[in-house]
């Protein structure tokens, strides 16, 4: 299995310098950090993917039975680090990728150095006293959207797009193409996302983390920010000035300045 | 504005007529960019970059049922999206958007004032300063009510197919499974109406064949060959009518029906009369039952064994002779066993000396459809293939038949049981040591 291909792993930036693993979250794929991938690669060697069934990952080594959890997804990261043989990796992960790098983090702790959780919610249904945001009938909202919007996504193309990243003109035949999504695998990543519960797992987190946040998220709002800062001992929480999910889209300069700060590789 | 029109064209001027083309004109202009904004048929809004609605038209406020106010500067995009559309929005939209300065036709449900559900067609494209930066975000909105009403249909439709394709495939896989364990079954019931192997006879060699034409169904095909206890051996090969478990409890009936018999008394006339009486007294009435079989006894004499056999409405036993050529071995008036009440069964007898082979078979062999299935194969045609491969080993023959059954293809419809003894010409296989 070549899981570099698999996942359509790129690699950027400073050789031999620390390495710093961007993963995207819940919607689109590796090009949702591309405004901040010039200001790290300054000082990382950057190592960018796409989960298995989102971008151009090879289809084919999909299955429901391994991506319908996030621990699917979490292999993914691990085996992607075992094949680079990548060592004290600053793991970058957005949305329900800070959740799917607390996951790698646990099950193969000596290859992560840090976590940077970029607008992370452990749980987003509400739960009791737990404010996640959701209840069960919006996700099914959000499924029902994807049904409705396919993005371009076409039975016909997808073979041609997905698994060949060395032929990028083939995306351009699709006008939405970075977040088509083939509507099963998506349906399949939605659910992992939204019902997953990871607040047992945040309190095993043993390496130093950095949480960001937006001042106005809709899916991740300060409440969910200030109860993932409580579980990780010793962790730090930046506010971003910032609206919206993305704000590596929305404020790139700040998302990236968070993470060199962080890392030390700027002040 | 309009006097050119007039000059060109005085006798239609003045008048109420004047006044309407008049009219008519002005709006043909359509020279109110504010009317065509507000009023256009369709929506628009216009955001700042953090989602903020900076401008709405009237259409749009219309379809809402929210005055200019309520919205103007208090709402962002997102507040008139339901809640899943706008984890779409944040997951999907937003990206794209922002990623490629514009996005199309995406299908989302807009919440009007008074809680109900509009779906609509969305496209955005971002407004950007003379450097490049963006300013605010553009958006038209279409009414898609029937447009989404049939492709909820069209969705629905395709779920329902992809579910009806599912539980087929389902019902196909437990029918298949249902067939193999039904055929596991038949082989087992068929299997134990045959002899697993044959008894080895000093002097003579043994060989038989039986030839399933469907798995599906049980046969009712039969032989087998045993110890008489004195030295002779019995052997029995028949068909009884018909197929599936009723013959197949028939089958059972008669072999155990001769064997018993032929334990009592071995004579083959003796034997098939007894088969006789059993069947019609198992089988009355509406149920006739009947079978054909040949019965007989192999008694060893010199270098060879002497064969006596009767049949009853059989097929003539073949023998194939050590010297080259085939012969029938004729039993005539014998009729089939479980009809008449005192059916007439005739004897014959022959002596297989080394090099000899007998070959018997049931009428699948001889009523195989060739010749594209215009004719049967046929008692001559058999007679020409047994003289053509004389002088054979009961092993070489069988096999030489088997091959034959396997050429018929389509043509064999019916289940085929072969058996063949001969004696060894050389005097080496088969011997007593």
């Amino acid at each position: 299995m070549n899981v570099a291909k698999r996942n359509n792993v790129t690699v950027t930036g400073q050789r031999g310098a620390p390495v710093v693993m961007l993963a995207h979250g819940f919607g689109c794929d590796q090009n949702m950090w591309r405004l901040v991938v010039p200001a790290l690669a300054e000082h990382f060697e950057v190592v960018l993917f796409d989960y298995v069934g989102a971008g151009r990952s090879d289809l084919s080594a999909w299955s429901e039975e391994r991506y319908a959890s996030l621990d699917g997804y979490a292999r993914d990261v691990v085996e992607i680090c075992r094949e680079l043989d990548l060592r004290d990796v600053t793991f970058v992960g957005h949305s329900v990728s800070s959740m799917i790098g607390v996951l790698a983090a646990a099950r193969e702790p000596g290859r992560f150095a840090r976590l940077v959780l970029v607008t992370p919610s452990p749980r987003y249904i509400d739960d009791g006293d737990y404010r996640g945001g959701f209840s069960k009938a919006d996700i099914e909202e959000l499924l029902e959207s994807l049904d409705a919007n396919y993005l371009g996504w076409s039975a016909t193309m997808a073979p041609l797009i997905m698994g060949n990243p060395d032929r990028p003109e083939l995306g351009q035949e699709l006008t939405n193409s970075f977040c088509a999504t083939d509507p099963d695998v998506a349906r399949v990543f939605a659910h992992a996302t939204f019902l997953s519960d990871n607040r047992a797992d945040l309190a095993a987190v043993a390496v130093p983390t950095l949480i960001l946040e937006c001042t106005q998220d809709f899916i991740a709002p300060r409440e969910v920010g200030a109860y993932v800062h409580a579980a990780i001992p010793g962790s730090t929480l930046v506010t971003l000035d910032a609206t919206g999910h993305c704000p590596q889209l929305s404020a790139p300069e700040a998302t990236a300045q968070a993470i060199l700060s962080f890392t030390g590789a700027a002040p | 504005m309009c006097r050119t029109e007039q000059e060109q064209e005085p006798e239609r001027a003045g008048g109420d007529g004047s006044l309407t083309q008049d009219a008519a004109f002005t709006a043909l202009l359509e020279d109110s960019a504010v009317d065509l904004y507000e009023n256009a048929p369709c929506g628009y809004l216009s955001t700042l970059l953090d989602g903020k609605i900076a401008k709405i038209n009237s259409t749009l406020l219309a379809w809402l049922g929210y005055t200019r106010e309520q919205v103007v500067g208090r709402m962002s995009f997102t507040d008139l999206l339901t809640v899943g559309g706008r984890l779409y929005h944040e997951t999907h939209y937003a990206p794209l958007l922002r990623m490629r300065g514009e996005i199309s036709g995406i299908a989302f449900d807009l919440r009007a004032a008074d809680g109900s559900r509009l779906p609509v067609l969305v496209t955005s494209a971002v407004k950007t300063g003379t450097d490049g930066q963006p300013l605010l975000i553009r958006t038209s909105v279409f009414d898609a009510r029937d447009r989404r009403a049939y492709e909820s249909e069209l969705l629905r439709a395709r779920k329902e197919a992809e579910e009806a394709r599912r539980e087929a495939e389902e019902a196909r896989l437990r029918a298949e499974r249902e067939r193999e364990r039904l055929q596991n079954v038949l082989v087992t019931l068929q299997r134990s109406l045959l002899p697993p192997v044959l008894p080895e006879i000093p002097g003579l060699e043994t060989s038989a064949h039986y030839h399933t034409a469907s798995p599906d169904r049980l046969g009712g095909d039969f032989y087998d060959l045993f110890s008489l206890g004195d030295g002779r051996w019995g052997f029995f090969l028949g068909d009884v009518c018909g197929k599936g478990p009723a013959a197949a409890a028939m089958t059972s009936l008669t072999r155990y029906s001769l064997r018993a018999a032929a334990i009592h008394d071995p004579d083959p006339v003796t034997v098939l009369t007894t088969l006789n009486t059993v069947l019609l007294e198992r089988y009355t009435g509406r149920e006739p039952r009947f079978c054909t079989v040949v019965f007989g006894v192999l008694e060893p004499e010199g270098e060879g064994f002497t064969l006596t056999l009767a049949s009853g409405g059989h097929p003539p036993a073949l023998l194939l002779r050590a010297g080259g050529g085939a012969e029938y071995l004729p039993t005539p008036g014998g009729v089939l066993v479980g009809v008449l009440p005192h059916p007439p069964f005739t004897r014959t007898s022959t002596v297989l000396s080394p090099g000899d082979t007998v070959l018997m078979y049931t009428d699948g062999l001889t009523e195989a459809r060739v010749d594209s299935g215009r004719a049967l194969f046929g008692d001559g045609a058999l007679l020409d293939f047994a003289a053509r491969l004389a002088p054979a080993t009961a092993k070489d023959t069988i096999t030489a038949v088997t091959g034959l059954l396997h050429g018929f293809g389509d043509g064999l419809d019916d289940d085929t049981a072969t058996m063949a003894f001969g004696v060894p010409a050389s005097g080496a296989a088969g011997k007593p040591a």
